[in-house]
C-alpha cells in the first residue's frame, strides 16, 4: 500500500505542537526584552552559571544520583529473585510491582506526606512505643525516599526482563567449569544484565533529575531543584527567558545522556519499555 | 536462602504498598488527625462527592481523557498506516518526531506548549489542555499500532483490491480488523496516560479549569486532608480495574506490544 499521505496531518500536528514550541523555547532563551523591544542575548545562559543556580543544578544531580544508586542496590536483588528459577507466580508478582506505579503520581507522593508528617503515622507509632519523635518531612531524606518509592519499579522491570532472557546453559556451563555462585554472578550474570541496568539507571535518573513535585511536596515549598527553578520562572517570577534557558540546558543534557545510554542498549534488550 | 528471598520480597512489597494502604485505611477514619483512629466513617466520601471543585475537575479529567484518546487513536492509527508505507529516510525522521515527546522531560513539553499557546494568543483553559493531551497521546498510539502493521500480511490488502474493493473499504474490512488489538491498546494507553498526567496539564491550563491531578496538587500543598485519602482509595480501585483489563488484553494478544508503565 502506498498510503504515505494519511500520516501528513500527524506530521503537521507534531511539527506545530512539538517542534515549533521547542523552537520558541530556544528563541526565548536567547533573547530578552529591553525597553519594549526584543534583543538577542546570552545573558540567560550566563545567569545559569551563577553560584546560586549552579548549586541548585548540583543538588538536583546529586539527589537524583543518590536515588538512582539506592534504587539499583535495592532493585537488583528484587529483579534477580523475580527472575530466579524457583519463583512461581512470577507474572502476578511483576503485576504487583506495576500496580502502585499506575496510581496517580501525586497521590503516591502525598501518601508519604501522611506517613512522614510531624503528626503523621510514623511519629504516632514511635510515640506509642515511647520513642522520641523524628523530624522527617521537608528534609533531603524525604525527597530521596519519595524518589526511590516512585521510581524503584523503573529500575526493577528492565533488569528483570534482561535477567529472564539469560540463557541458563551459560550459567550451567560456568558451574560445570568450577565457578562458585559468586564467580558465576560476577563473570556471567551481571555482565549479561548490563543492558537492563543501563536502561534502569536511565529510567530512574531522568525523571528524578527533572521532578518538581516530589521536591515540592516532600521537601517543602522552599526546596529547590532544577524542576522547581523552571516552574518558578514560568509560574511565579514570570522570567520566561531565564526559565527557557534552564529548560534548554536540561533538555540537551537529558537527550544527550539518553543518546549515550541507548548506544549501550542497541537491541532494545532493556525490556523495550517505550 | 529461599526463605531469605521471600522475606526480602515481602519487605519490598510492604514498602510499595504500605503508603497506599495507609491512605485507604485512613480514608475511613472518623478523626481528622492521622495519628489516631477515631472510628469508622464514610463521611469523607460524602464530602468528596459534595466538593464542587473535585467534581468539576473529575468531569474535566474524564472528558479530556476520552476526547484526547479518541482523537489520538484515529490520528495515530492513520499516522501509523502512513508511516508503515514510508521510505527509509522519511520514516526515520517521522519516528524521531514520534519519540521526541516520549523522551523529552514532561516539564519541558509542558512549558514549551504553554509558550506556544501564549504566543499564538490562545487563552489557556480547556482547549489548550485538550490540544496538549492529544499531542502527548498520539505517539503512544502510533507506537502501539506500528508493530501490528509489521505483522500484517500485505498481500491480503492487495487481494482485497484485486477482488474489487475500494481502498477505503479494503482498509476497514481487511486491515483494521487485523490491527484492532494494537488500536485498542493504544486507546487504553492514551486514556490512562491522559487521566494520570499532571505536569503537562499544570502548565497548559488556566482560568480555573483544572483536572483531578491539579486539584490534588493544590489540596496537597495546603497539607493533608482526609478527602484526598477517599479520592486515593477510589482512584486506586479504578486504576486496578483498568490495569487488569489492559493486562488481560496483552496476555491474550500473546505479547506486550504496549508498555505497562509510563514515566
Amino acid at each position: 500500500m502506498k498510503k504515505t499521505w494519511v500520516s501528513y496531518p500527524y506530521i503537521l500536528w507534531m511539527i506545530i505542537f512539538t517542534i515549533v514550541p521547542l523552537l520558541l523555547v530556544l528563541y526565548y532563551s536567547f533573547t530578552k526584552t529591553e525597553d519594549g523591544s526584543v534583543v538577542f542575548t546570552l545573558e540567560n545562559f550566563r545567569r545559569v552559571l551563577e553560584p546560586t543556580y549552579l548549586k541548585v543544578l548540583w543538588r538536583s544531580v546529586v539527589l537524583a544520583f543518590i536515588s538512582t544508586v539506592v534504587c539499583f542496590i535495592v532493585g537488583y536483588p528484587v529483579a534477580m529473585i523475580l527472575a530466579g528459577k524457583d519463583m512461581s507466580d512470577k507474572s502476578i508478582l511483576v503485576l504487583l510491582l506495576v500496580v502502585p506505579m499506575w496510581m496517580n503520581f501525586l497521590l503516591r507522593t502525598y501518601a508519604w506526606m501522611t506517613l512522614l508528617d510531624r503528626k503523621g503515622v510514623i511519629n504516632s507509632i514511635l510515640g506509642a512505643i515511647g520513642l522520641p519523635q523524628v523530624h522527617l518531612l521537608y528534609t533531603d531524606f524525604a525527597v530521596i525516599l519519595g524518589m526511590v518509592y516512585n521510581f524503584l519499579p523503573f529500575m526493577v522491570l528492565p533488569i528483570y526482563s534482561v535477567l529472564r532472557k539469560i540463557d541458563r546453559s551459560l550459567i550451567e556451563a560456568a558451574e560445570d567449569l568450577g565457578s562458585d555462585s559468586i564467580t558465576v554472578f560476577r563473570k556471567v550474570i551481571f555482565p549479561l544484565s548490563l543492558p537492563g541496568v543501563v536502561s534502569g539507571i536511565t529510567m530512574v535518573f531522568m525523571p528524578a533529575v527533572t521532578t518538581f513535585i516530589i521536591s515540592k511536596l516532600l521537601g517543602g515549598s522552599q526546596y529547590m531543584l532544577i524542576g522547581n527553578l523552571i516552574e518558578d520562572q514560568f509560574m511565579r517570577v514570570y522570567d520566561w527567558n531565564f526559565g527557557s534557558a534552564i529548560s534548554i540546558i536540561m533538555m540537551v543534557l537529558i537527550l544527550l545522556s539518553m543518546g549515550i545510554m541507548t548506544k549501550y542498549d542497541k537491541e532494545g534488550a532493556g525490556g523495550g519499555l517505550f | 536462602m529461599k526463605a531469605l528471598k521471600r522475606i526480602y520480597l515481602i519487605i519490598i512489597f510492604v514498602f510499595l504498598y504500605a503508603p497506599v494502604l495507609t491512605l485507604i485505611v485512613f480514608s475511613f477514619n472518623d478523626s481528622k488527625s492521622r495519628g489516631h483512629w477515631g472510628g469508622f466513617t464514610l463521611k469523607w466520601y460524602g464530602q468528596l462527592f459534595k466538593d464542587r471543585q473535585v467534581m468539576s475537575s473529575l468531569y474535566n479529567t474524564i472528558i479530556i481523557a476520552l476526547l484526547s484518546a479518541l482523537v489520538a487513536t484515529v490520528a495515530g492509527t492513520a499516522a501509523a498506516v502512513g508511516i508503515h508505507s514510508m521510505k527509509k529516510v522519511l520514516k526515520s525522521f517521522v519516528m524521531n518526531l514520534t519519540y521526541l515527546p516520549v523522551v523529552n522531560p514532561d516539564i519541558v513539553t509542558g512549558i514549551s506548549l504553554m509558550i506556544l499557546f501564549v504566543f499564538i494568543k490562545l487563552d489557556l483553559g480547556f482547549t489548550t489542555l485538550l490540544l496538549a493531551h492529544i499531542t502527548f497521546n498520539i505517539p503512544y498510539v502510533v507506537l502501539s499500532v506500528l508493530p501490528k502493521l509489521k505483522q500484517l500480511n500485505k498481500h491480503m490488502y492487495e487481494a482485497a483490491l484485486d477482488l474489487g474493493a475500494k481502498p477505503l473499504y479494503a482498509f476497514f474490512r481487511v486491515i483494521l480488523p487485523e490491527i484492532m488489538p494494537g488500536v485498542v491498546t493504544g486507546f487504553l494507553l492514551a486514556f490512562t496516560l491522559s487521566l494520570d498526567d499532571f505536569i503537562i496539564s499544570f502548565f497548559t491550563t488556566g482560568s480555573g479549569v483544572s483536572t483531578l491531578s491539579i486539584t490534588i496538587y493544590s489540596m496537597a500543598r495546603l497539607g493533608v486532608s482526609p478527602k484526598i485519602n477517599a479520592l486515593s482509595a477510589l482512584m486506586f480501585i479504578v486504576v486496578l480495574v483498568l490495569l487488569l483489563i489492559v493486562n488481560k488484553r496483552s496476555a491474550t494478544n500473546g505479547r506486550n506490544e504496549a508498555p505497562l508503565i509510563n514515566i
